[in-house]
């Protein structure tokens, strides 16, 4: 393995051209006011304008964020990092969201780049700041978001020294980060922020870690910013591999050709390389049906003929049955995660499998695979398009017949079509589809952790794609209210819900105050069943009944939403939703519904860990779930 | 179609056998299980890594191979002939498939510039060794025979020790380990393997753009 060619630059996905447009706080529209906002900026990249004061390590990273492009980041003050905030003054351009906790910071980064293909960026001080932004840099990792997290550290001489809120910050996201830096001479600075950048969306994207010692940040320094063709050669380590081997797509489009029952299983990578195009022309061409990955939703359009659905744990059954009987998985941008394949031994049984990834380390991690693709999504599908013939439906008139069939038979079995649930309570699967109908399918919609976030992935109805946002590598509990803070940001001409259970939102509530202070308009669906949902539902189904710890009372929300000063609405019936969403969404801010849902529904059907796709638990107790 | 995507000689046997050429699922009869990655003979593999001689390579190296579950028998780190470019020697037991695994995800890091698996390859391997063995009045010429039949090298006589220096491969000073052991090992340091592949071919050359 050779890293590849520098002459061949890494994909850059640093502002989205694609569908939705995106509209900043900072226009961009050829109107005066942007022309002021470039001047300004201009001005901030040293062309032309120069400070009233010496230039500090501060003022490189500010300069070094705006060559970025960055137009926000999230961050809280402390000790070391307060030399930033005594220059942030100057850089008004740069806007900064004080969060209420450095982990509500991290998240509202990560949810900022996923709707905008942008580097999100959040900072923190040393000590508790850092490791309180630790959840958050993991939940990027994992997921594959580019982010670049920055904190202060105690003064160069005083490292290693245990000092007042000291602690390896370093070592502990070395493991966690696709890169990380220590800075304790400012004039490294403009390099390393350009590398981090470049780092953190080239290839996979993922997040890197800057650490900076207080001297650093005060230091003075004539620092010059590089160019990205000397930061590419400077990284002669990451180089990479976009382009699939020729050969290997010959491979894959004989084995596309040779298919009777092939299935697409599309996945982030798609999202993140701006693929959804390429991929809808190449399904359509070669006929061939796509199922998605939680964080593959937004691919296609739901509404699509050759949109099949979400698969997995708790995916549709008629997708799961349709890999369990394909003879062919082409697998684009994602992973064959554990919730994706359940137990390997029984995956797709029939199935030989073309795996694209742009990291060749995914590729027979899990799953071993028949023709591996290292490539970006975008190129690979844009290089074998040409290569597969077009089929005509009617060849695949049988199969599509038993799909169809098959997806009729999965949706009518666990759809609560009049909004109750057993004994006329309030059913989640219904008030996720109000919210989906009521919005046109046109917001963003971010997801906690747990039965929540399965009722949005099947039942919003996407049509977009980042328009969707969840956590779903590491399972983050809480990451909803500040991840839709970030999201509603960067893309603020979408409506912006936070779908979260009263668990992960009693983790993070306390964002309710940025929303306000920010004037951020997100509208949260709290779905309330005064339990920890999918941990009572595991212990009703696979530990026999025994709800240790799985009752979670909560305060009353409504009190709660309005002692920040937040308008919120109650909905205890079917009969209340349409109203509540409606209400909310009339909010000229943040707003909040409260959905009493009923306690014990269930999220069916379920793979219980370790079982295959094929012994999915459809029913448990009453036929009435 | 005239490419056959079954004749490529990449799939399981026992899968192959299973893919009904026909349209439909023989619904009574289970397929074999599906073959997980690996899962063949475990062996020593010997991977060397070319990397940038920066603060911190060294931990990003290990603290990868713990947290993917890669045990490394031994690791050796040096200097090239190039300042900026540091050498690592790793050797670590696993089948194939785990092996290239650690490979990808070494390469994975920024600071990695090539990673090879030499396990296959015609090398040179070497080890050092120092061995400090008790050695008394009464057999310390016994020892002294036996060193020098081994193509050992004493480099420090005391009263009551003698340390050896060997060099060869990692089966030939487990061997002269396992002979001199009877006299009693006070102190045993070894550096781990190093390697080097055979022929002009360089690996360092290979990485300079």
């Amino acid at each position: 393995m050779t890293k590849g060619d520098p002459a061949n630059p890494p994909r850059s996905i640093g502002l989205t051209t694609a569908a939705p447009e995106r509209r900043s706080h900072v226009p961009n529209d050829g109107s005066s006011e942007a022309a002021a906002v470039e001047r300004a900026r201009k001005e901030m990249l040293h062309e032309g304008r120069e400070l009233k004061r010496t230039r500090i390590g501060a003022d490189v990273l500010c300069e070094a964020l705006l060559r970025q492009g960055v137009d926000v980041f999230f961050s809280y003050p402390g000790g070391v990092i307060l030399p930033l905030y005594d220059v942030l003054g100057d850089y008004p351009e740069l806007r900064h969201v004080l969060v209420r906790h450095e982990q509500g910071g991290a998240h509202a980064a990560d949810g900022y780049a996923r709707v905008t293909g942008r580097v999100g960026v959040c900072m923190g001080t040393s000590g508790p700041g850092a490791t309180n932004l630790v959840t958050g840099i993991g939940t990027a990792l994992l997921d594959s978001v580019p982010m670049v997290a920055i904190t202060g550290n105690v003064p160069s001489a005083l490292i290693g020294k245990d000092a007042f809120q000291e602690i390896d910050i370093n070592g502990i996201t070395l493991p966690m980060t696709k890169h990380n830096y220590l800075v304790r001479d400012a004039d490294d600075l403009p390099r390393v922020v350009a590398e981090a950048f470049h780092i953190a969306r080239s290839g996979r994207p993922g997040p890197v870690h800057i650490d900076i010692t207080k001297d650093a940040l005060q230091q003075e320094t004539q620092a010059e910013h590089p160019s990205e063709a000397e930061v590419i050669a400077g990284l002669p380590g990451f180089r990479p591999n976009l382009d699939g081997h020729s050969r290997q797509l010959k491979l894959a489009a004989a084995e596309i050709a040779a298919a009777r029952r092939p299935v697409i299983l599309a996945g982030h990578g798609v999202l993140h390389a701006q693929a959804w195009d390429e991929l809808r022309a190449f399904a359509e061409k070669a006929q061939i049906p796509v199922a998605w990955t939680l964080l593959g939703i937004g691919v296609i359009d739901e509404t699509h003929p050759l949109a099949y659905g979400y698969m997995g744990m708790h995916g549709w059954k008629h997708v799961n049955r349709a890999i369990q009987s394909a003879d062919l998985l082409f697998a684009i941008g994602m992973r064959f995660d554990d919730r994706v394949t359940g137990n390997v031994r029984t995956y797709a049984p029939y199935a030989r499998i073309v795996h694209v990834d742009i990291d060749p380390a995914e590729i027979g991690k899990n799953v071993a695979v028949e023709v591996p693709i290292v490539g970006d999504a975008g190129r690979v599908l844009r290089a074998l398009t040409p290569m597969v013939e077009a089929v005509d439906p009617a060849t695949r008139a049988s199969y599509f017949a038993q799909l169809a069939d098959w997806k009729a038979d999965s949706v009518a079995s666990s759809w609560h079509g009049s909004g109750a649930w057993r004994d006329g309570l309030l059913s989640a699967d219904y008030v996720i589809e109000r919210i989906g109908e009521l919005t046109d399918h046109e917001a963003t919609y971010v997801a906690d952790v747990g039965q929540n976030q399965m009722w949005l992935a099947r039942y919003a109805g996407f049509r977009h794609p980042n328009t969707h946002v969840s956590s779903g590598g590491l399972g983050t509990m809480g990451y909803s209210v500040p991840a839709a803070m970030g999201a509603a940001l960067g893309c603020p001409e979408r409506e912006t819900w936070a779908i979260t259970g009263d668990g992960g939102f009693q983790m993070t509530s306390q964002e309710l105050m940025t929303l306000v202070a920010d004037h951020i308009p997100v509208k949260i669906a709290l779905l309330d069943n005064k339990k920890l949902g999918m941990i009572r539902q595991w212990q009703e189904i696979i530990y026999a009944g025994n709800y240790h710890s799985s009752n979670l009372p909560g305060p009353d929300f409504a009190k709660l939403a309005d002692a920040y000063g937040i308008p919120a609405f109650r909905a205890r019936t079917p009969g209340d939703v349409d109203e509540a969403i409606r209400s909310a969404q009339a909010v000229d801010g943040p707003a909040l519904i409260w959905f009493e849902i009923a306690e014990e529904q269930n999220i069916f059907p379920m793979m219980p860990a370790g079982k295959g796709l094929s012994d999915l638990i459809e029913k448990w107790g009453g036929a009435d779930e | 179609m005239s490419a056959d995507p079954h004749s490529n000689g990449q799939v399981p046997a026992a899968r192959a056998a299973a893919q009904s050429p026909s349209k439909h699922i023989p619904a009574h009869s289970a397929p074999p299980p599906r073959a997980l990655p690996g899962g063949g003979e475990t062996r020593r593999h010997v991977l060397v890594a070319v990397v940038l001689n920066k603060p911190g390579v060294l931990n990003r190296v290990s603290s990868l191979m713990r947290a993917r579950n890669f045990n490394i028998d031994s690791l050796a780190v040096s200097h090239t002939d190039s300042d900026d470019v540091s050498r690592m020697t790793i050797t670590l037991h696993g089948d194939d498939v785990a092996v290239e695994q650690a490979a990808k995800q070494l390469y994975r890091l920024i600071d990695v510039l090539k990673v090879q698996d030499v396990t296959a390859e015609p090398t040179i391997q070497q080890e050092l060794a120092l061995v400090k063995i008790r050695a008394t009045d009464s057999n310390r010429v016994e020892v002294l025979k036996l060193v020098e039949l081994s193509r050992g090298r004493v480099v420090d006589l005391a009263d009551g020790s003698v340390i050896v220096e060997v060099t060869g491969t990692e089966s030939e000073i487990d061997a002269f380990v396992a002979l001199v052991r009877t006299y009693g090992i006070k102190e045993l340091v070894r550096t781990g393997a190093v390697v080097m592949a055979r022929g002009s071919a360089s690996i360092e050359e290979a990485i300079k753009r």
